[in-house]
């Protein structure tokens, strides 16, 4: 019963397989707001993170 | 525990990636951020457990992830619909990706439910590999690509799209046409 619901859902519905070329644009807006953060780099605050971590490590008599 | 340079650089060069991850995943900078480092902090404390030879970059995105959803679940007890939160926290932060441009995409990648959401950008986004994603989302292959597909035919539906042309101007020439009048 679900089986032929969502069969006939699919039939009226749009197409359930994407064209390629709609799949490529949607890629590259997905990437290209992904990368706009990507592209900030490393924040000081992760960097002093590390090195804080990092320094109190060393003293460490281990 | 000194750290070892080797680790020290792939931490950090995971870092822009985890952020972008993470603003996906809550959608706001300020707490993507604080994710961010709650997940170095418990990759660094742990660091023990991480297999050298092995993705360290998978690695933290599924320590990111775990936490992300740890404290999902708890805050989901105090706000009833999480994923329609989610999408209104961006709308009423509009700038939090930086540009307008992508505002109408990232509402509609809002909308998807976060299981979808988080597959579809750790393949199309992040660059894994359907099985490194189904690893950080402790699920089965089969269940990234499935949740992959729902994600794109959802985003489609959602922005209107049959084909490449409904997407109209390129995202610049559209951000040029949105701004002349400014």
């Amino acid at each position: 019963m679900e089986a032929a619901a969502t069969r006939n859902k699919k039939l009226t519905a749009k197409p359930a397989k994407l064209g390629r070329d709609v799949q490529a644009r949607l890629g590259q807006q997905l990437r290209a707001m992904y990368d706009e953060v990507v592209n900030q780099g490393v924040p000081d605050r992760f960097n002093d993170l590390i090195n804080r971590l990092d320094s109190s490590g060393k003293k460490d008599p281990q | 525990m000194s750290m070892d340079e080797s680790v020290r650089k792939a931490v950090l060069g995971a870092v822009p990636s985890l952020r972008a991850f993470a603003i996906s995943l809550c959608g706001n900078v300020d707490r993507a951020d604080d994710l961010v480092q709650e997940t170095l902090l418990r990759a660094l404390a742990n660091i023990d457990s991480f297999q050298p030879g092995t993705n360290m970059s998978a690695w933290l995105f599924t320590i990111l992830r775990n936490h992300f959803r740890s404290e999902y679940r708890k805050r989901r007890r105090e706000v009833e619909d999480s994923d329609g939160h989610h999408a209104e926290s961006l709308k009423s932060q509009p700038d939090q990706y930086g540009h307008v441009e992508f505002r109408e995409f990232r509402e509609a990648l809002a909308q998807l439910p976060s299981d979808q959401r988080e597959a579809l950008i750790l393949v199309g986004a992040s660059g894994f590999s359907y099985e490194e994603a189904a690893g950080i989302c402790g699920c089965a292959v089969g269940t990234i690509k499935s949740r992959v597909n729902r994600a794109r035919t959802r985003l489609a539906e959602l922005l209107h799209v049959n084909s490449a042309e409904d997407f109209g101007p390129d995202e610049t020439t559209r951000a040029v046409l949105a701004s002349g009048g400014e």
